[in-house]
C-alpha cells in the first residue's frame, strides 16, 4: 500500500475542473433566509428571538441548554417574518426561523474580535468556539466544542486539518485553501491552542496542487504546521482514513480519532475559527459549490446560511433543461433533496444539479456474490452480508459484523454491479442497533 | 461364535443403559404442571409473539404461572381463551377481538407525493432515509412494511397504495402496528368501529396541500357529536371510543370525509373481506 493511502475505495470521475480555477463570489444577497433549528446536532434549538423582532447580522437567535447543542445566528439584519416548518435536505419538516433581509447588514455589537487569544485559557477558547455556532463544516456537522473538550486521560498530539474534499464535483474547501490558506492556518492555531497539542498536518488530495503550494506558503509562518500531500482516493476525506493516510495511525473500531491521539477538523472550520477570532464573524457565511450538468454557470459563492438551493441556483444562471436530481453535498454522500426551496444548513458544502440523463434509477438486481463491495469497502466490512442481514431484520447478526462502523461513503453502492441499494441497508441496520442500544441503556438505567 | 458375542455384550449393553436411564428418568423427573401441555394444545402454535411471550409455549408456561392472563393470546380470541380459562378453572370474561385498522386513507390518488423515491421498498428505509416521499409527514408511506411483517395472510396492499386488512385473517396481533414507522395502524374492537382516519396534526391549510382526505381540524365533528365523544387535540380528531354511540353524525358532518365507521361502510373504507358481526 503506497504511502497516503489506505485499503479499499474509489476514484470516480472527478468532475472539478468546472469550478475548480473559479474565484468564490460573494452571493447577492437573499430575498429571504431560513435558519433551521435542529443545525448542527440533534438537539433541537430553542428561539431567542421572537416574529416581528428587528435582528441584526450576527446575533444569537437561537440556543439550547444541552451540552451538544450550538447557537445559531442571524446571517443577515432584518426582520423575522415568522417562526415555522420548512421542508429540510432530510425530507421531513423541521421548525425554522425565517427572517427577511433589510438590505442594511448592520453587525451586532456581539460580533467583535478576540484579543489576546494565545493568552486566554484552552476552556475559554472553546467557549467562544461553542458561542460562535460553529460545528464541522465537512458535511457531519459535528459540533466542534464537543470535538475540542477531550475527556481526561485522554492524550493528544497532533490536529489533523482535513482538506482532501474527496467527493467529486466540490471544490468549496479546494478553493479555500488557494484564497485563504493565511486564516485557515490561523484558525489552526487556535484550535492547537484550544487542545493543547503543538504539532498539525494538513491533509490535502494530490489532485490539488495549487491549494497545496498556497497552504505551504502560509504554512512556513506557523510552527509545527505542515502540509501532507495524499493520494487522491474516495473515501480519502473520511477522518479515519485521513488519520491512516497521514500519519500511519488506525483507529480502532467504534473509537474517535483521539484515541489515538488526533483531533480531525476540515479546513472549513478552522476558516470559521479565524473569522470569528480576527473578524468577530460568529457562522453564518460559507463556501458552497454549486455545480452539475444541469447548472449553466457553475461556481463557488459565499453565501449566508439558510440561503435557500433556489436563489444560489439562480445566481449561477439557472438551470440547464430539466433538472432530474439536486443534491446537497457531493454525489457520493450528498442527500437528494424533495425541491429547490430547501434552505442551506452550516454543513451544506455544495449544490449538485444533475439533468434528467444522469439520474437515472436502476432496478436492483440479487446480488451475484462477486465480493466487488468486500474489495472496496474502506472500513474492510461486508456490505453484501449487511444488507442481507438488514433485509431480513436481522439487527443481531448486522452488529455482530459491524454494520455501525460503516461510515456511509457509497462506495458500495457505487461498485456494485447488482445496483443493490447497500448504504440504505446499512444505514437502516445502525438506526435499528442504535435505537436497540438507546432502549436498552433506558431499561439498565431504571 | 462371534456374531454371538457380540449380540449378547451388545444386548448386556442395552439391558444395562436402559435401566439406568429408566433409574435415572424416575430419579431425576421434573414436576412439570400438566396444565402447561394441555394449555400448549389448546394455543395455535403459531409462535408470532402477539402476546408478548417468545411463543406459545412461553405464553402457556406465563399463564399457569399466574404472569399472564387466560386471555393472552390475541390470536385466538375469546374461543381459546374460553378453552384455556375451562383448563384453569377460572371464570373468563369475554374478550371482544381487535383488529387492525388502518388510520390513514392517503392513496396515491389523495395524498400528494414529493419526490419519486426509489431505494428500498420498505417504510421504515424510506423515513429514515428520505424522511418518506408523501408531502403528509404523518400519512401512509405505501411501501408495504405492515404487509411484510403480518403473519396471517391477513394484510396486502391495494392498487391505490394503502395497505388493505382482511378482518376474516386478522388475528390482532399487533405485529403490523409495531411495523409501521408512523404508527398509522390500531387495534380496535369491532364494536369501536368509527374511527378518524388521519393522523395529521398539520394546520388545515397544509393538510389541505398534501392530501385531500386529510383531518384538518375544523371541528365540526366535535361541535356536533351529540355525546361529546370527539375531542380537537392539536388540529386532529380524537374519538373518545367509551362514548361513542355509532350515530354516525360526525361521519356525516366531516367535510374532509375521514370520519369512517369500519363496520357499516363498504367501498369507501380501507378494509375488505367479512366484516365482524356487531
Amino acid at each position: 500500500m503506497p504511502k497516503g493511502s489506505f485499503r479499499g475505495g474509489v476514484h470516480p470521475p472527478e468532475n472539478k475542473e468546472r469550478t475548480a480555477a473559479l474565484r468564490t463570489v460573494v452571493a447577492r444577497r437573499p430575498s429571504q433566509v431560513v435558519v433551521l433549528l435542529h443545525q448542527g446536532s440533534n438537539c433541537p434549538l430553542t428561539p431567542t428571538v421572537a416574529r416581528g423582532d428587528h435582528v441584526r447580522m450576527g446575533q444569537k437567535i437561537a440556543d439550547t441548554e444541552a451540552k451538544w447543542g450550538v447557537p445559531s445566528h442571524s446571517p443577515v439584519s432584518g426582520k423575522v417574518a415568522s417562526i415555522g416548518l420548512v421542508r429540510t435536505a432530510f425530507g421531513a419538516q423541521d421548525q425554522a426561523i425565517f427572517i427577511e433581509p433589510d438590505g442594511e447588514d448592520v453587525l451586532d455589537e456581539s460580533c467583535v474580535p478576540v484579543d489576546n487569544v494565545f493568552s486566554q485559557p484552552p476552556e475559554k477558547l472553546i467557549e467562544i468556539i461553542r458561542e460562535a455556532g460553529i460545528v464541522g463544516m465537512g458535511g457531519a456537522e459535528f459540533p466542534t466544542h464537543i470535538k475540542l473538550s477531550l475527556p481526561p486521560k485522554v492524550e493528544v498530539d497532533t490536529l489533523l486539518l482535513n482538506g482532501a474534499e474527496c467527493e467529486p464535483y466540490l471544490t468549496a474547501d479546494h478553493r479555500l485553501m488557494v484564497e485563504r490558506p493565511r486564516d485557515i492556518v490561523r484558525g489552526a492555531q487556535i484550535l492547537m491552542r484550544a487542545i493543547s497539542v503543538m504539532r498539525t498536518r494538513i491533509g490535502i488530495e494530490d489532485n490539488k496542487p495549487d491549494a497545496i503550494n498556497a497552504m505551504r506558503d502560509a504554512e512556513v509562518s506557523a510552527a509545527g504546521v505542515e502540509v501532507v500531500p495524499v493520494k487522491t482516493r474516495y473515501p480519502q476525506g473520511s477522518e479515519k482514513h485521513l488519520i491512516k493516510s497521514v500519519l500511519g495511525r488506525e483507529v480502532p473500531p467504534g473509537r474517535l480519532p483521539f484515541s489515538v491521539g488526533v483531533v480531525v477538523s476540515n479546513v472549513g472550520t478552522a476558516a470559521a475559527v479565524s473569522d470569528r477570532f480576527d473578524r468577530g464573524l460568529p457562522l453564518i457565511e460559507r463556501v458552497v459549490t454549486v455545480t452539475g450538468s444541469a447548472v449553466a454557470t457553475p461556481m463557488n459563492l459565499i453565501a449566508k446560511i439558510g440561503t435557500p438551493a433556489s436563489e444560489l441556483i439562480e445566481a449561477c444562471g439557472g438551470f440547464v433543461g430539466e433538472p432530474g436530481k439536486i443534491i446537497f453535498g457531493g454525489p457520493m454522500m450528498g442527500m437528494a433533496v424533495p425541491s429547490a426551496d430547501v434552505p442551506t444548513g452550516k454543513g451544506t458544502s455544495g449544490i449538485l444539479v444533475m439533468s434528467q440523463e444522469e439520474s437515472v434509477a436502476f432496478k436492483e438486481m440479487p446480488c451475484i456474490k462477486c465480493g466487488q463491495c468486500v474489495d472496496a469497502c474502506p472500513m474492510r466490512l461486508e456490505p453484501a452480508f449487511l444488507h442481507q442481514w438488514s433485509g431480513a431484520g436481522l439487527w443481531d447478526e448486522a452488529e455482530a459484523y459491524h454494520a455501525m462502523d460503516c461510515i456511509e461513503c457509497g462506495v458500495c453502492t457505487y461498485v456494485c454491479p447488482s445496483r443493490r441499494n447497500l448504504v440504505q441497508a446499512i444505514k437502516r441496520a445502525k438506526f435499528e442497533i442504535s435505537a436497540r442500544r438507546r432502549a436498552a441503556r433506558e431499561r439498565g438505567g431504571k | 461364535m462371534s456374531s454371538l458375542s457380540a449380540l449378547l455384550s451388545m444386548g448386556a449393553m442395552g439391558l444395562i443403559f436402559g435401566l439406568s436411564l429408566g433409574a435415572a428418568s424416575k430419579k431425576l423427573a421434573v414436576d412439570q404442571d400438566p396444565r402447561i401441555d394441555q394449555i400448549m394444545e389448546v394455543l395455535p402454535g403459531a409462535n408470532c409473539g402477539g402476546c408478548g411471550f417468545a411463543g406459545c409455549s412461553a405464553l402457556a408456561g406465563a399463564i399457569v404461572s399466574g404472569d399472564a392472563p387466560v386471555t393472552g393470546c390475541p390470536v385466538g380470541k375469546s374461543a381459546i381463551a374460553e378453552k384455556i380459562a375451562k383448563i384453569m378453572g377460572v371464570e373468563c370474561a369475554a374478550a371482544e377481538p381487535k383488529y387492525a385498522r388502518v388510520l390513514c386513507r392517503g392513496s396515491r390518488e389523495h395524498a400528494a407525493e414529493l419526490y419519486d423515491y426509489r431505494g428500498i421498498q420498505d417504510c421504515r428505509s424510506a423515513q429514515i432515509t428520505g424522511g418518506g416521499a408523501k408531502v403528509c409527514t404523518y400519512g401512509c408511506l405505501g411501501l408495504g412494511s405492515c404487509v411484510a411483517a403480518c403473519p396471517f395472510g391477513a394484510m396486502s396492499m391495494g392498487d391505490e397504495g394503502l395497505p388493505i386488512v382482511d378482518e376474516a385473517l386478522c388475528t390482532g396481533c399487533g405485529k403490523c402496528v409495531a411495523a409501521c414507522p408512523r404508527q398509522l395502524i390500531e387495534l380496535r374492537t369491532a364494536s369501536e368501529s368509527v374511527n378518524v382516519v388521519c393522523k395529521s396534526h398539520a394546520r388545515g391549510p397544509e393538510v389541505r396541500k398534501a392530501c385531500s382526505v386529510g383531518c384538518i381540524g375544523c371541528g365540526m365533528c366535535a361541535k356536533n357529536c351529540p355525546e361529546k365523544a370527539i375531542e380537537m387535540i392539536d388540529n386532529l380528531a380524537v374519538i373518545d371510543q367509551s362514548k361513542c354511540t355509532r350515530c354516525g353524525l360526525c361521519i356525516e358532518k366531516c367535510p374532509q370525509k375521514c370520519i369512517l365507521d369500519f363496520a357499516a361502510s363498504g367501498e369507501a373504507a380501507p378494509i375488505s373481506g367479512k366484516k365482524a358481526a356487531v
